[in-house]
């Protein structure tokens, strides 16, 4: 039986502003527990948040480069519940009326574009740390991390494949980071997403029950999560069985997920307007001038990047898609002069490596320079394309840089028209038969002839020169 | 020579005729705090603090008006290094670290804090009978309450302790009190004074205001309470002008509102007496009175008693024996952890709020209950709004009657609620509202309730103290009786 899967995706993206979203405490990773709070964080008695404009102003530019709707008012609600990491006992949140609403973000799989259609980002406060293991039967509160300022976006129930979801992820990712609204450091929860799940049959209408998935910080977890989920959802449907709504948690150890709790047993979380705090009232002037002191957008420079450097739209996409890749492009293409050589490096090699490790350009071991390098030697035939392959993987495993790996494996490419005819003279003389065939007509056999030489010249052979060489011997 | 029952205006007059000095000023307030005791009007004194900034004035040649005044502060507002309880069992340990604003802009002016004023724990009460720290009685007759929340604060005032005292006021717990005491209190326009540090009940609702033996001493603490608070984003960022300005000017051809809808038959006669006195007193200080229609006035209780708890059920979650406050020793895990210390911290009318609030906020209620309450709530800010294109201010008695005894209503939550009938109009409102002595029924004061337009203080005082000018009812106390 086949089924489809239906995915949609909360993401919480912590904003990066130096205070929190409603107090003038700092946001900063890593410091010693409860020394980031002030009396708002604390929830005392008798004090009033008051919101941060930086977050808003991020909240903006991310509405206006995903096209989307901003809110010229907004308004924070309160959600209550009881855990001891949330001092007010209450959530400042929107429920009702969020800031950015109707956007869309393209993603790529297969360098296949598709719209992912963004239902609405709004403004939150994230909650402090429960730490269960570090005092014996008891549970410290650590509230360093109590009011920063998350931005949740969540998309449509569009995403049809766990490929599709990672590359959602990692769009949004490369977005925020782009954007600078966000440090993208997924290993200190800087990104986290809540994963909604559901199958149904093609030939259904409605879409099936579906669980959300709590809580999930790397791309490799998302695609394991889901696959593991829906695995598990087909089980229990081929069984005649019912899937419950409720809330899962995926265990990334055990690579399982678990139930946490029902729908029936969900909290009521009495959601109601923030009565401490005013109505966020945006004006075009405001939007405007965020708008002027946006970088340079992926479509902006997809159009450039065809229109300057001629490459094709759908390579244009590619790069453009991502900060950290755009920028490598822009700096390859401009010292080496040759962007088509630039861009094909990057959507065909360095692309091939990301997906197979599934990482970030920025979490790998490429940097802008080194990739630079690589290109100039390409450019300058220091080095073949072939070399340049090994050299690039040699960066990936060590970041070594191009230089010393071209010196240490004495890689640079041979363009000495001696040796060269030296080794193709070899070659000629070494296989009499099939010279004496290709000399009748079995053009074909030219392809084994430079492939030899290329094999005696351990691949350092210029290409081009060998071509002319052989050529010669071989008429 | 006694301080006792002296106005701000007269100790000021005092301290410049080197009569007295801030610390003698001092010494005399904490013994009456002392011999009037049996009041129960503090929860905590002040000493030191009191102290140390009255010998920094002793030396002083001129006093501005508020300066070397001692002044009582209701415990709902925070006070640094000193214990603020809001009545409750829940804070009975708690010391802030930070003043609030509102009393800080007092003490900049001079005002000598005394103590912190005894009330309805987190201010939800009208007899000062839900305090943990006990009932508070009313100096008048002691058998009776002072009203409430700011009960400590009324009753501190009225007793002659201290001239003037803060208070809050949700839903009448500045005006009712006054009323019930025989004083002058005044809730401004919501967003006058700042909120931060004011220990949140209803916080769409909550304003501090004044209160004192006079109109015009409700004026000067007005004008020193009142601030543009970056701290807190629903104060009003509008020009505070000098509230004593025009308090003297003539009230003739000021057109004062009644409100049609208020059914006065039902009421105690004699508290209807008294108001239809205090119309004829205005309307021989040359006011004309004016029939006005607010036709949504009789949904405020029940829009008051959705709006109130659903925002104070939230606001007291913070209160969970985690952080700070009272834990409870019965710990098994965290959910009694949790229910045990609200259990044991709050008290029973706290507790009902709370229960209402949860429940009215509920999925499946919110629409029938909240939201519908706060489209009512805007219906009556509209008919407000057209009623003040007609007239200046709107007037009506305080309270249904006088003073009540101790325990009479504590039983019966509706017949309390009912107390703040006039009062809780202008909160839904966010107008500025105040109370002034109008005449007395069997010894017990009763109050005139004065309304007036958004940010219109100053004509709600200048119609109160044009009234008190030509009348005496502020002047008794109870220690010589009601003349």
């Amino acid at each position: 039986m086949s089924w489809e899967t239906t995915i949609g995706l909360e993401i919480h993206v912590q904003l990066s502003t130096k205070t929190k979203l409603f107090s003038g405490a700092s946001t900063q990773f890593g410091s010693n527990p409860n020394t980031q709070v002030d009396y708002v964080d604390l929830g005392l008695p008798g004090v009033l948040p008051v919101p941060n404009r930086e977050a808003f102003n991020k909240a903006i530019m991310f509405g206006l480069a995903t096209n989307s709707t901003i809110n010229s008012i907004s308004f924070f609600d309160r959600k209550n519940y009881f855990y001891p990491d949330l001092p007010k006992g209450y959530q400042i949140t929107q429920m009702n009326k969020p800031i950015v609403e109707n956007g869309e973000i393209a993603i790529y799989v297969d360098n296949k574009e598709k719209i992912i259609n963004i239902t609405r980002a709004h403004l939150e406060e994230d909650a402090g740390k429960s730490v269960h293991d570090l005092f014996d039967g008891k549970t410290g509160v650590d509230l360093n991390r109590a009011g920063t300022p998350l931005l949740e976006i969540v998309s449509e129930p569009e995403i049809s494949s766990p490929e599709e979801a990672v590359a959602y992820f990692k769009a949004i990712h490369q977005l925020v980071t782009y954007l600078d609204i966000c440090d993208g450091n997924m290993s200190q929860g800087s990104m986290r997403c809540d994963v909604n799940v559901s199958i149904k049959k093609p030939e259904d209408t409605e879409l099936g029950t579906r669980a959300e998935l709590k809580n999930i910080n790397s791309f490799r977890f998302i695609d394991r999560a889901i696959r593991h989920e829906v695995n598990r959802q087909i089980k229990l449907l081929e069984k005649g069985e019912k899937i419950v709504q409720e809330t899962r948690l995926y265990d990334s150890d055990k690579n399982e997920t678990r139930s946490m709790r029902s729908k029936e047993a969900a909290n009521d979380y009495r959601y109601f307007p923030e009565p401490d705090l005013l109505p966020i009232v945006i004006d075009q002037n405001e939007i405007n001038e965020i708008k002027n002191n946006m970088p340079e957008l992926p479509k902006a420079k997809v159009s450039r990047y065809i229109d300057v450097f001629n490459l094709d739209e759908a390579d244009a996409k590619i790069i453009a898609t991502s900060k950290e890749m755009s920028k490598m492009f822009e700096t390859a293409a401009a010292e080496s002069m040759n962007p088509q050589l630039a861009a094909r490096w990057l959507i065909g090699e360095v692309n091939a490596l990301l997906n197979k490790d599934n990482v970030l350009l920025s979490e790998s071991k490429l940097e802008i320079n080194n990739f630079s390098a690589l290109i100039i030697r390409i450019n300058d035939e220091t080095i073949s394309g072939k070399i340049a392959k090994t050299v690039l993987e040699k960066i990936w495993e060590t970041g070594d840089t191009v230089d010393s790996i071209i010196e240490s494996e004495g890689l640079v490419q041979i363009k000495d028209s001696g040796l060269i005819e030296e080794i193709c003279n070899k070659v000629v003389s070494d296989n009499p038969d099939q010279v004496a065939a290709y000399r009748a007509g079995k053009d074909k056999l030219f392809g084994f002839f430079v492939g030899q030489v290329m094999k005696e010249s351990k691949g350092k052979a210029n290409p081009k020169n060998v071509n002319e060489v052989l050529k010669k011997l071989l008429s | 020579m006694t301080i006792q029952y002296k106005s701000i205006k007269e100790l000021n007059e005092m301290l410049n005729n080197k009569d007295i000095s801030p610390t003698e000023l001092l010494d005399e307030t904490f013994q009456l705090i002392d011999e009037h005791k049996d009041l129960n009007a503090f929860v905590t004194l002040n000493k030191e603090g009191s102290y140390k900034a009255a010998k920094e004035l002793d030396s002083k040649d001129a006093f501005s008006s508020l300066e070397g005044i001692p002044i009582a502060q209701k415990d709902l507002f925070c006070t640094k290094d000193i214990l603020t309880t809001c009545g409750s069992k829940m804070l009975s340990n708690f010391v802030p670290p930070y003043t609030a604003t509102a009393i800080e802009n007092l003490e900049k002016a001079g005002c000598l804090s005394v103590g912190k004023t005894n009330m309805d724990e987190f201010a939800m009460g009208s007899s000062n009978e839900t305090s943990f720290y006990g009932n508070v009685l009313n100096p008048w007759n002691k058998d009776f309450v002072p009203g409430g929340s700011s009960g400590g604060s009324a009753a501190a005032v009225a007793a002659g302790i201290v001239a003037a005292a803060s208070g809050t006021d949700t839903g009448g717990s500045i005006r009712q009190p006054a009323s019930l005491c025989g004083i002058s209190g005044l809730k401004p326009t919501y967003g006058r004074i700042s909120r931060w540090g004011m220990i949140a009940f209803a916080s769409s609702l909550d304003q501090a205001g004044p209160m004192a033996r006079t109109v015009e001493d409700c004026a000067l603490l007005l004008n020193e309470m009142c601030s543009y608070d970056k701290k807190d984003t629903t104060s009003l960022n509008v020009e505070i002008p000098d509230f004593t300005h025009n308090l003297n000017n003539e009230i003739k051809n000021k057109k004062i509102g009644i409100v049609k809808e208020f059914d006065l038959s039902k009421l105690d006669q004699n508290v209807v007496k008294n108001f239809e006195s205090s119309l004829d007193q205005l309307k021989k200080l040359g006011a004309e009175i004016v029939e006005v229609s607010i036709p949504n006035i009789s949904l405020s209780v029940p829009t008051y008693y959705v709006i109130a708890p659903a925002e104070c059920s939230s606001n007291l979650s913070r209160y969970d024996g985690v952080k700070y406050g009272f834990r409870t020793d019965n710990i098994t895990d965290l959910e009694n952890l949790y229910i045990n210390s609200r259990t044991e911290g709050f008290g029973e009318e706290v507790k009902r709020r709370i229960l209402i609030g949860t429940y009215v906020l509920s999925a499946g209620f919110y629409d029938a209950y909240y939201k519908k309450a706060q489209q009512v709530r805007r219906l009556i800010k509209n008919d407000f709004d057209n009623a003040f294109k007609e007239v200046d201010v709107i007037v009506s008695p305080t309270t249904r009657g006088p003073a009540f005894a101790a325990g009479s209503k504590s039983g019966d939550p509706i017949q309390m609620y009912l107390e703040d009938l006039f009062t809780i109009p202008a909160n839904l409102a966010g107008l500025p509202a105040m109370s002034i002595p109008s005449g007395f029924e069997n010894n017990m004061p009763l109050g005139l309730q004065i309304i007036g337009n958004h940010l219109d203080e100053s004509t709600v005082l200048q119609v109160g103290h044009n009234f008190q000018v030509n009348t005496d009812f502020h002047n008794q106390n109870p220690s010589k009786g009601v003349s």
